[in-house]
């Protein structure tokens, strides 16, 4: 994998292309509906119990926004208070440099493994690749991220559930080829597949010497940072290695540990719909004589400032990575994660990852129109972050960024000519009233021409009306001279 | 020339010191009947005219309306959207409300009019959506409909999520005589429309299409409802090309019919 | 120009710093309209019936009557368990020393049948049990690595609410909070219990109400 912000998804095609693919995938349709649809309803009813959820959602946003308004501030005391319990702090301004502070690291304790949590900001710099390179062998811990790493070339497709896309039998099947250890006769039931994962990783767990790990949050009053999980891997990796590796987005910062109480509620509802999650762990520097005796962070910024610098599109970063904007879209739903080509898939994937990379690429340019704004993920965003706003802001910005669709351009500006003035919408209407009986049969059109036989392919079109509103009322009066009005 | 509005800062979700003052007062009152509709859909604005009449509201249509900029807008287009803002706002100045059966319009023109052109606020805070105006404005649930057929209602999603009309539809729907209105499962899930969508990402949209239009049909209803014509077009034209003999209905369409003058 | 100057610099070009004071006032003004409790009344009820939810078995004890219960507890469950220093002695006063190792290490741990401990606070409304792995609780891997945990939890160390034992605790020691036993949802987002850590999780609440 090659130099980038996000090494792993150079080369992307573009999200309309990758997702006609997905959609014909009747497999990874009827896995991930399934899959959705469960926790759509689940979330619905944990957020429900709560009377309090919309004022939750209100700090919630309040304190990210706070948070990204001083920014330097809250980072300068989180490492200063992360040194003083025993800690180091390392900044990476992008992902290259993160990866090679974290290689580094691993190199300085003699080891060629390493276990790991699941972690977004990792994923995002491809540090197992680059771990790979340099000879060192990161081992993927979660249940999910195991399957993805197990699957041969497989990507993880969800922010939660990285192997969304998978079924039980394919999960099965995946451990069955290339887990050495699965058990003989393993079937697809969820609790064996649980166990050989168990047994799988344990060995690694007690014989590891150095942990990777991501961050939920980071309190910066006291140093403390916070890990969310459900299986017990993160525990093992934060706890029972001797060097602990943290790598954490600068925009996770939040100020105080009282501010935890807000998101601690916020974010397991959002997530796995559960009043809590299985697991949270806190730590605060090193403690002597339980857990890692060298505990290194790395704030990495890796495109947050650029996103920091966009006042619209800033609030992307109060995402707390619930996965509750996939789990409702209809659009991701069908298209799958795959075809976001980021590690950030579903609708703040199409906010964040154009912003984090720029617009240059295809794919980039593409995800701030992969979403019908239905408007779904933000009704359900716990930190109310209004994704069709800043949809609709970054087709703005990559309209304006550059020559892209030259036809869609000039269909774009004739419409807009026409429009301006009364006078050319009605010739415009007259035009198409004449030609309603050549271009429609029976009322309706069943081909269009040229960029409108993408709705032809599917969908029949009206014929246009024998005449416009306009054209009616100008001749009947609104109708009054009309009989039967 | 604009007839000052008389309740100054008045937003639109205030709308019982609009009932009143529609109520006692000469209000003018005018019908945005959007690009759409006015170009493929006429019998929707007529539908519009009829009820207003009906209900004994006189409505006025300046011909220098002609669209919200919403298409340009919500694709991107900017500095193609704003000369049609300050357009709908001189239009629709002298008016004391506007009505526009379309909730995707409307949310266009409340949310985005004043942050677009400030200058639109004042226009823009007096913009309804068909069943706003009715329920909240007119104070009406029972508009003295007649619709004896099977229907089906899907909230469309700028309905549902920007101007949060709720309800309101359905408790038009409910009065009218002779209605035998059925749920539609899923129904607040997108129809895959979502304008220029349609064009750009025709994949995604189709599979959505095709699957609201699945659920349309396990209804058994001969008439599918909305409160916007462009959702209906996609719906409607997936099913028609499935075949299947559904009818696309606008809310407004409905609730003009009558037993004298059926839809 | 280091890393860190660099993307501090860039973040106060874009927002540029102000004063702690400043800041701090800023802090203040967030609004917190959410309630600082779900629940008035019947807390431990709650408690047990949310523990119980995630498929954890909760048990309400007389003070008196710990012993019995934790001897009978590790009776069902074969060989020997882990106990941390600390832990009140009077809890295990029922259960045979020879089944009981004190604050194993890793390698003994991954061998024992279970473990048993106290905890620092617990949360009625989320069903969820903290530790701070202070005396009684051992260090995070004890309460890890066995495939069984027992955590006794006193009546007074039940909060309410997460943000009432988020104010009971402190930051500076690792805290774990524990809801129910181990699970993942990372099958087709379904929950299933045990994975990594204990698959079993069964819960003592001491209550001097009970008798």
């Amino acid at each position: 994998m090659s130099d980038g912000a996000m090494p792993t998804y150079v080369g992307m095609p573009s999200f309309p292309d990758a997702a006609r693919e997905a959609v014909g995938d009747r497999r990874l349709r009827a896995n991930l509906g399934r899959a959705t649809a469960t926790i759509r309803a689940k979330r619905a009813g944990a957020v429900a119990e709560l009377d309090d959820w919309a004022a939750l959602r209100e700090s919630g946003k309040q304190i990210k926004d706070h948070v990204l308004a001083n920014l330097g501030h809250y980072l300068r005391l989180l490492e200063r208070r992360v040194t003083e319990a025993g800690g180091t702090v390392h900044w990476a301004r992008d992902a290259a440099e993160a990866n090679a502070v974290v290689t580094r690291l691993v190199r300085a304790t003699g080891e060629r493994e390493v276990v790991k949590v699941k972690s977004m900001a990792t994923q995002e710099t491809g540090l197992n690749e680059a771990l790979a390179d340099a000879g060192i062998a990161a081992y993927e811990t979660d249940l999910a991220e195991l399957i993805v790493q197990l699957g041969d070339g497989d990507r993880p497709s969800h922010i939660l559930v990285p192997a969304i896309h998978r079924n039980r039998s394919e999960i099965r099947d995946v451990f069955r080829r290339a887990m050495p250890d699965a058990p003989e006769g393993l079937t697809d039931a969820p609790a064996e597949l649980a166990e050989a994962s168990r047994r799988h990783l344990r060995a690694k767990f007690l014989s590891a010497k150095v942990a990777v790990s991501g961050v939920n949050f980071a309190v910066a009053d006291t140093g403390t940072l916070v890990v969310l999980e459900s299986e017990g891997n993160g525990r093992m990796c934060l706890t029972l290695p001797e060097t602990l590796i943290s790598v954490m987005g600068v925009e996770k910062v939040i100020p105080t540990w009282r501010d935890l109480e807000v998101f601690l509620q916020l974010l397991p509802r959002s997530s796995t719909a559960e009043r809590m999650n299985p697991y949270t762990s806190s730590w605060t520097g090193v403690t002597p004589g339980d857990g890692p005796r060298d505990f290194h962070l790395v704030l990495l910024d890796n495109g947050r400032t650029d996103t920091l610098a966009d006042e619209v599109g800033r609030q992307a970063l109060r995402c707390i990575r619930c996965s509750a904007c996939l789990n409702v879209c209809p659009v991701y739903a069908r298209a799958g994660g795959h075809a976001y080509g980021s590690p950030y898939p579903g609708p703040i994937g199409a906010i964040l990852s154009p912003q984090i990379r720029g617009i240059g690429s295809d794919v980039d340019a593409s995800l701030p129109y992969a979403s019908s704004l239905c408007g779904a993920c933000f009704d359900v965003c716990p930190v109310a972050i209004d994704i069709p706003e800043v949809l609709v802001h970054l087709r703005a910005r990559a309209v304006e960024s550059g020559p892209r669709h030259p036809l869609e351009r000039a269909a774009m500006g004739a419409a807009g000519w026409a429009l301006r003035s009364p006078a050319r919408l009605a010739l415009a209407q007259r035009v198409a009233s004449a030609s309603r009986n050549v271009v429609g049969r029976g009322g309706r059109i069943r081909r269009l021409p040229g960029p409108l036989k993408a709705w032809s392919a599917t969908r029949d079109a009206p014929a246009p009306p024998p005449e416009s509103f306009r054209a009616w009322w100008a001749r009947t009066d609104g109708g009054r001279t009309e009989e039967d009005s | 020339m604009a007839i000052p509005w008389p309740w100054g800062g008045l937003r639109w979700r205030s709308a019982e010191n609009v009932r009143r003052a529609v109520a006692g007062l000469r209000v003018r009152v005018a019908i945005f009947v959007t690009c759409v509709n006015d170009t493929l859909y006429p019998g929707t604005g007529k539908a519009v005219v009829r009820l207003l009449r009906r209900l004994g509201h006189d409505v006025g249509f300046p011909a220098a309306q002609t669209c919200c900029g919403q298409m340009h807008f919500n694709t991107g287009y900017r500095a193609q959207a704003v000369p049609l803002v300050k357009g709908f706002a001189d239009a629709f100045a002298p008016y004391d409300a506007v009505v526009t059966p379309s909730a995707s319009c409307a949310a266009m023109v409340r949310e985005w009019h004043p942050r677009l052109v400030p200058a639109a606020s004042g226009t823009a805070s007096r913009v309804y959506e068909l069943s706003e105006f009715l329920v909240d404005v007119l104070g009406v649930t029972d508009v003295g409909a007649s619709y004896p057929h099977r229907v089906t209602y899907h909230p469309t999603c700028h309905s549902l999520r920007l101007l949060r009309v709720g309800d309101r539809p359905l408790r038009l729907l409910r009065e009218v005589r002779g209605i035998d209105l059925v749920e539609l499962p899923g129904a607040d899930e997108c129809c895959g429309f979502g304008g220029t969508f349609a064009l750009k990402n025709p994949a995604v949209s189709s599979a959505m299409g095709a699957d609201k239009a699945a659920q349309v049909r396990a209804t058994g209803a001969g008439t599918l409802c909305a409160a916007d014509n462009s959702c209906l077009m996609h719906i409607g034209g997936t099913l028609s090309r499935a075949g299947a003999s559904v009818r696309p209905v606008h809310l407004a369409e409905i609730l003009a019919a009558t037993e004298g003058a059926p839809a | 120009m280091n890393a860190r100057d660099a993307v501090l610099g860039r973040i106060d070009r874009i927002v540029p710093p102000r004063s702690a004071a400043e800041v701090a006032a800023d802090h203040a003004r967030i609004d917190r309209a959410y309630a600082t409790r779900h629940h008035a009344e019947g807390i431990l009820d709650l408690f047990a019936e949310r523990v119980a939810d995630y498929r954890a078995t909760v048990r309400r004890v007389a003070p008196d009557a710990v012993a019995a219960k934790v001897a009978e507890a590790l009776a069902a469950r074969p060989g020997a368990h882990a106990v941390p220093s600390g832990l009140a002695p009077e809890w295990l006063a029922g259960v045979d020393p020879s089944r009981l190792v004190r604050d194993p290490s890793v390698a003994e741990l991954d061998r024992l049948a279970g473990a048993v401990t106290g905890c620092a606070a617990a949360i009625a409304e989320t069903g969820t049990i903290v530790l701070d792995h202070g005396p009684g609780q051992g260090r995070r891997a004890l309460s890890l690595v066995p495939d069984y945990l027992l955590i006794v939890v006193r009546a007074d160390q039940v909060a309410a609410d997460v943000p009432e034992a988020l104010g009971r605790l402190d930051p500076a020691r690792p805290l774990t909070f524990v809801s129910g036993p181990s699970a993942t949802s990372d099958i087709e987002l379904d929950r299933v219990e045990g994975v990594h850590g204990p698959r079993t999780l069964e819960v003592l609440l001491v209550d001097p109400g009970t008798g």
